[in-house]
């Protein structure tokens, strides 16, 4: 069985290299562009790990971190937070509000993979 | 009334010299004749009785008017010859006594004068010297004001209460620029030796910086100065830094006695700008960079690993390149353009000590809102690098919301680190709050009670570089607020041996005015109590279109100068033509030399007189024959909605009361007399100028007469004025 991953990221031209990733990786693979589809296809797809990025239009990653972690049902859910903000304290918010790793931009795609796959495993 | 006593008793003695002789002989030859004589002689003498009455009484007024003539210049040339000596002994010593009346009246006066000589030649001797060791100190004072004017910063020293004591040109062009409204008349905001600091800067801030400079100053610190930002009402931002004044004390041991702060300020508006400018264009430049610098990389990565990959995904992967490429490239070089010329300036973060700040915080948090605190897990080694005030100010904004939305009765703080980050927690137990309040709060300016800050929880927040969050504790049943800042290094190690430095005699030269030993000039509610020396004054002067102002008459004119320490000073007044509405009398014109002209566009009296309200607030006013002006004054204050309800003191009336002997108490003959030469006059500035000089003059005269305080002077002052009216 395939691992679900879903992507929220509001940028195409990124979501488009993760996408091709994920897939080649063989994932199954669900993109959302902002806060509202993120928590909607979070219980819908029901997504094994979540790309999340941070500086998004209207919810913040962080609100999104946080209210998936507030949902009981969605614990078993890994959250890699993805993003441009790489000062430390941000990278300590990040895993405060329940993130399972924080990577920041740019990344290398091997690293990225590797580090989802041990989340996964 | 004694006089006039001996002058009854003399007459009477003439009388009685002058009849009783001839009674006496007539009584004795009366005696002697024999019957028929004293017949022929009644005879005689009683039909002529009247004429002799008549003659004797007319005798008697002849010698009366003469005796008169003898009497007067004793009885009254010589108390004013009294007078003249008491004004050469004090106010005016060049006075001379002049010579009239009697040969033995000049021969004194001509004595009086001598003396008068002799005592001159000896005070210019004496003054001489003092001049000279005067000048020496006053050359020094001169160097220190020359390098104070010449600095490129504000400074103003203060005593404890906040009352300023010194100030150069810098500062007063500073508070200049910031006033608006009613203050830009008196020429330069409220700055003003003896003013109170706070009416501009917070007095919040300035508490706070001074209570953090007792603790470094308790702890022995090298650098006991606290630097902090405040927003006037007017937008602008000032960098202040304060240290402390500190008093010498006998032995180096003992801990340093804080008499007061010098500060430094610095408009730092523009730089704020251009810093908040800059932050944004590092802000672009990496985080921007960064997101697109990743699409770069995800599909460059993602095109090498894929050889067989589709050509229309190939397509689309290049596409992403090009356009990420490009509008980096874009976003480089708007950024470096708008970079060009931002300077480098900072908030003024300052180490301190961790549990410092949770220590002042968790007053300010109980003091305000009645809130209790509690202390948990406080790592006393830590040292964070923060604004302290801004940083406190957010505490308590959490806390009041806590508080106001959530009941909260307990609050405790704690105080923890991580790696170079600080924690400070605010931990609660029961209702939990949403991550979105926290949102919301953040956004929303720290405003506490009355107390309001321009500032947004969020701005403290990045100030620091930090960041907060909401989290649960769900096994120990609690939430509580993180806030991370940035540690700082100790700086503990280098203070010692420069304390020792600091409390030696090494301080500079030029801190030896006298300014802390100046009492405290202070007005809040005027004790009338006080000693005439200790008050500060607004000497004033109006002119107006004519004499009545209850018959249509207006204010033209205000003038003002204050006098501080017993000092008149000439920087600190308020000058300002006012436009009545209504014409201008052509007589009037002949006295104040205003013309309809001069008032064109100047501001009405609505605009002037709260500004000269201001002025004169907390201040004792002076006028000469102030009746006159406060008529004017009072007959405006219901419709212009300021009252001036601090006492009065009139030089018209002191006059009379130090001088009742004196026939003319105009304000040109108290000049002469008191020695003082009249220029400019007949401008209410002017005039105010002249009034304060006479003032100064009148209040050692005052204290020869026992007159020494305020409620004195005015009772003094309304006696006369009694008098003067009954008369």
């Amino acid at each position: 069985m395939s691992h679900r991953i879903l992507i929220v990221d509001d940028e195409p031209n990124i979501v488009i290299s993760l996408e091709y990733l994920m897939k080649k990786e063989g994932f199954q693979v669900a993109v959302a562009t902002n806060g509202e589809a993120a928590l909607q296809q979070a219980t819908g797809f029901a997504p094994d790990l979540i790309l999340l990025d941070i500086m998004m239009p209207k919810k913040s990653g962080f609100e999104i971190c946080q209210a998936l972690r507030a949902d009981p049902a969605l614990a078993a859910v890994k959250i890699i937070i993805l993003t441009a903000k790489g000062r430390e304290t941000e990278i300590a918010k990040g895993l405060a509000l329940g993130a399972d790793a924080y990577i920041t931009k740019p990344f290398s795609t091997k690293d990225l993979v590797l580090r989802i796959k041990s989340l996964l495993a | 009334m004694k006089a006039r006593f001996r002058f009854a008793l003399a007459a009477g003695a003439l009388g009685l010299l002058m009849t009783a002789p001839f009674m006496l002989a007539a009584l004795l030859l009366y005696a002697e004749a024999r019957d028929v004589e004293r017949a022929v002689f009644a005879g005689f003498l009683v039909p002529r009785l009247p004429l002799v009455v008549v003659v004797a009484v007319m005798g008697l007024i002849a010698g009366m008017v003469a005796l008169r003539g003898l009497f007067r210049p004793y009885a009254q040339d010589l108390p004013r010859m009294a007078e003249t000596m008491r004004l050469m002994l004090g106010a005016n010593r060049n006075f001379r006594v002049a010579l009239e009346g009697p040969p033995e009246i000049r021969d004194l006066a001509r004595a009086a004068n001598d003396l008068a000589q002799q005592r001159d030649e000896l005070l210019l001797d004496v003054e001489t010297r003092i001049g000279q060791a005067r000048a020496t100190v006053e050359e020094e004072k001169n160097r220190l004001a020359a390098l104070m004017s010449e600095l490129a910063l504000g400074v103003v020293v203060c005593n404890l209460d906040g009352r300023i004591l010194l100030y150069n040109s810098r500062a007063r062009l500073q508070f200049k620029a910031l006033a608006q409204g009613p203050t830009s008349m008196s020429g330069g905001a409220l700055i003003g030796l003896g003013r109170s600091i706070f009416s501009i800067l917070e007095r919040g801030q300035i508490t706070h910086a001074l209570e953090n400079i007792q603790q470094r100053l308790h702890k022995g610190s090298a650098e006991p100065t606290a630097n902090f930002i405040t927003s006037t009402r007017t937008g602008q931002l000032l960098r202040a830094q304060m240290a402390p004044v500190i008093a010498p004390t006998a032995e180096a041991e003992r801990a340093p006695q804080v008499t007061g702060y010098v500060l430094t300020i610095e408009n730092i508006t523009r730089s704020f700008e251009r810093e908040a400018e800059r932050d944004q264009a590092l802000q672009s430049l990496t985080d921007g960079s960064r997101a697109a610098l990743a699409n770069i990389r995800a599909a460059v990565e993602t095109l090498v690993d894929s050889p067989e990959m589709e050509a229309d995904y190939r397509e689309r992967f290049m596409r992403v390149i090009a356009d990420e490429t490009s509008a980096m490239s874009g976003r480089l070089e708007a950024t470096m353009s708008r970079f060009a010329d931002a300077l480098k300036t900072r908030w003024p973060l300052e180490d301190v000590l961790g549990i410092d700040i949770l220590a002042a915080a968790a007053r300010r948090i109980e003091d305000r809102l009645q809130l209790p605190i509690k202390n948990e897990d406080q790592d006393v080694t830590l040292w964070m690098r923060v604004d302290s005030f801004a940083l406190i100010q957010a505490i308590t904004f959490l806390a009041s919301r806590l508080r106001d939305d959530y009941a909260i009765r307990e609050l405790r703080l704690r105080l923890c680190a991580e790696g170079k980050m600080v924690f400070v927690d605010l931990i609660w137990s029961g209702t939990p709050v949403s991550s979105e309040t926290l949102y919301t709060w953040e956004l929303e300016p720290m405003n506490v009670g009355a107390e309001t800050s321009p500032l947004t929880l969020r701005d403290v927040i990045d100030r620091h570089g930090g960041e907060i969050w909401y989290q649960r504790d769900k096994a120990a049943h609690n939430a509580f607020f993180r806030i991370v800042l940035p540690a700082a290094a100790m700086p503990e190690a280098q203070a010692v041996d420069q304390a020792q430095h600091l409390r030696s005699d090494s301080r500079p030269e030029y801190y030896d005015f006298d300014l802390f030993a100046a009492r405290d000039a202070e007005g809040s509610g005027i004790d009338p109590d006080r000693r005439l020396t200790d008050l500060v004054y607004s000497v004033f002067d109006t002119e107006t279109t004519g004499l009545e102002p209850a018959s249509g008459d207006e204010i033209i004119q205000m003038g003002a100068v204050r006098i501080v320490n017993n000092r008149l000073l000439r920087q600190e007044i308020f000058d300002q033509l006012v436009d009545p509405v209504i014409p201008l009398k052509p007589e009037g014109m002949l006295v104040h030399g205003i013309t309809e002209a001069m008032l064109n566009g100047q501001p009405r009296l609505d605009a002037v007189l709260p500004a000269f309200h201001e002025f004169c607030a907390e201040t004792v006013l002076v006028a000469h024959n102030a009746a006159f002006d406060m008529r004017f004054l009072q007959l405006k204050e219901a419709s212009l909605g300021v009252r001036f309800t601090q006492p009065v003191l009139d030089t018209l009336l002191l006059s009379a009361v130090i001088h009742p002997s004196q026939e003319s108490h105009s304000l040109e003959s108290i000049a002469e007399r008191l020695g003082i030469s009249v220029i400019g006059r007949h401008t209410a500035l002017g005039d105010a100028y002249v009034t304060g000089e006479v003032f100064l003059k009148m209040i050692p005269l005052l204290a020869d007469m026992g007159i020494l305080t305020l409620r004195q002077a005015l009772d003094a002052a309304r006696q006369t004025w009694f008098a003067r009216v009954k008369y």
